[in-house]
């Protein structure tokens, strides 16, 4: 038996659960590498001029001697960037001002009430969004349930809780020297409000909006119900609208080779969509920790 | 001689604790007075309701008069009178977005001045006057927050003098400040009191000896003495004054 003094042990420890933390930093990344590559792969191979100008093809499975049309997904490109136009105009504002609100001027149990529920929000399953403008409409405007506006709300009603809770915190990290100044001034509040703390906290809210945008251009459940889907180019609110979740989940799970090809073309395409505006959302954020630093 | 601004029974809350209570003081104009006193006695608190600012944080609360050329400011609109008596704090704030032009022109440009002629004069001015323009003079256009801790204090008081107030405050403006950075402060508020009505919060009581005509002595809430403040270090009435001069709390 070897005698182990208490610094080897301790030693040996310390090199057993580095080693352990990092076989589960690779078992995490796993899944993750194995999806970025599967879908480059992949989708790679539809990825050319067609893929952005043409609309989705007729279903088509190879057999001996025909040739499948590979077709494209215009249509919902346009679709998406029309859903997600629209619903941050409606969610982003709606969201910034309740943001607003919560963090400087409410006061007392209605903030508790909203801040609550805005967090109960966030964490609903975004199905249930779908369902309740599905529900909404059916009731109020049953000729427009299936419709790009029906979708841009069920999208803009996930955006709203989640703007106001990242527009809140960065306007909580405002130091209220700040406020104190303006005020001092002899600047109105709601002045001192829009000109000086929401500009202080500026990059925080656009890095918020980004995210949120981010978060909704993935979203498929609220759509299945509300934007249905369009085998055609539409740029109509009022009329069922195609979008780039809808047809992975729609193309994916067909039983034809080139709808499927295209799916796989979809979902790398969204993937670097989703990359890019996150990305913007960390250089923003990465910015504004520069600034601080040249302040203090 | 009337006084410029004078605080009749003040006393203010922040929620049920009672911060300042009963304070009666005047503030001749063109002179510098000098608070004095031991943290959390109330200074601060005690400026802040001349100006109006204890009322903007939450639960905060005031009762008595504050009499600005003998009229009630708590009967007035809280912005007009935070034109008219302006404030500089005790950690420099300059505005981070802004530059340092941007900073000074703040007030004015926030109320909807918009004459670049106009809004320039202004900040040329404001700037001598704190005692800033030679040395910023050619990088206007930098950040506010990229100028040294001292000068930033001093771009602080530019700004708060680009709106002509009556009255400045400063709450402990020179507390976070080197001594030559101070040294400047100091003469700078020497200066300003041709114009202004210039009360100082101060820590130290070397500084208020070296700037004030009239020093007031704060203990615990509650204004102990005022007196000329020759008089008040030398000959102190009380001997609460007394004690906390000699070092002996506080």
């Amino acid at each position: 038996m070897i005698r182990f003094n208490r610094d080897v042990r301790r030693r040996i420890k310390d090199r057993v659960m580095v080693v352990l933390a990092l076989v589960c930093v690779a078992l995490a990344l796993i899944p993750l590498g194995s999806i970025l590559f599967t879908v480059i792969v992949r989708g790679s191979s539809v990825i050319n001029v067609d893929f952005f100008t043409q609309i989705q093809p007729t279903p088509c499975s190879p057999t001996p001697g025909v040739v499948c049309p590979q077709g494209g997904i215009a249509n919902a490109i346009i679709g998406t960037f029309l859903l997600l136009g629209l619903s941050s105009a409606i969610g982003i504002p709606l969201g910034l001002l309740a943001g607003i609100y919560l963090a400087e001027y409410g006061r007392g149990p209605l903030v508790f009430a909203v801040r609550f529920f805005a967090d109960v929000m966030t964490g609903l399953p975004s199905i249930v969004m779908g369902l309740f403008i599905f529900a909404a409409f059916q009731l109020l405007f049953p000729g427009f349930v299936f419709s790009a506006i029906a979708g841009s709300l069920a999208l803009a009603v996930i955006v709203v809780p989640f703007v106001a809770r990242t527009s809140e915190e960065s306007l909580r990290l405002v130091p209220g020297s700040i406020r104190e100044a303006a005020l001092a001034l002899g600047v109105p509040k709601y002045r001192v409000t829009l000109r000086v703390v929401l500009s202080s906290a500026r990059e925080g809210i656009v890095t918020g909006a980004l995210l949120a945008m981010a978060r909704i251009g993935g979203e498929t459940a609220p759509l299945i119900m509300t934007a249905l889907g369009n085998s055609f180019v539409s740029t109509r609110l009022d009329q069922p609208i195609q979008a780039m979740p809808l047809v992975i989940f729609n193309f994916a799970t067909s039983p034809y080779a080139n709808w499927n090809a295209l799916a796989w073309g979809t979902a790398l395409l969204l993937v670097l969509i989703m990359l890019g505006l996150s990305i913007a959302a960390r250089l923003l954020l990465r910015r504004r920790f520069r600034e601080r630093r040249i302040g203090a | 001689m009337t006084s410029k601004l004078a605080a009749d029974k003040v006393s203010a809350w922040y929620g049920t604790k009672k911060a300042i209570e009963d304070i009666s003081i005047e503030f001749e104009e063109h002179s510098t007075s000098a608070i004095i006193g031991p943290s959390g006695c109330g200074k601060s608190t005690l400026i802040r309701c001349l100006n109006r600012l204890h009322e903007t944080v939450p639960k905060a609360r005031v009762e008595g008069h504050v009499l600005l050329d003998g009229k009630d400011v708590y009967e007035d609109d809280p912005v007009a009178v935070r034109r008219r008596v302006g404030m500089v704090f005790q950690k420099a704030n300059p505005f981070p977005t802004m530059s340092v032009y941007d900073n000074v022109a703040a007030a004015l440009r926030l109320n909807g001045v918009r004459d670049r002629k106009a809004l320039d004069g202004v900040v040329k001015r404001s700037l001598e006057k704190a005692a800033l323009w030679d040395e910023v003079k050619d990088s206007l256009g930098k950040p506010g927050v990229s100028l040294s801790g001292g000068q930033q204090q001093r771009l602080c008081i530019a700004r708060a003098l680009a709106p002509e107030p009556e009255v400045l405050l400063m709450d402990e403006p020179c507390s976070a400040l080197d001594p030559i950075a101070t040294a400047k402060i100091e003469d700078l508020i020497f200066d300003l009191k041709k114009d202004y009505t210039v009360v100082i919060v101060t820590h130290n009581m070397q500084q208020a000896a070296r700037v004030a005509e009239t020093t007031a002595f704060m203990y615990l809430g509650h204004l102990i003495e005022v007196g000329a403040t020759r008089e008040l270090f030398e000959r102190p009435k009380e001997t609460l004054t007394e004690s906390y001069i000699t070092g002996r709390f506080g």
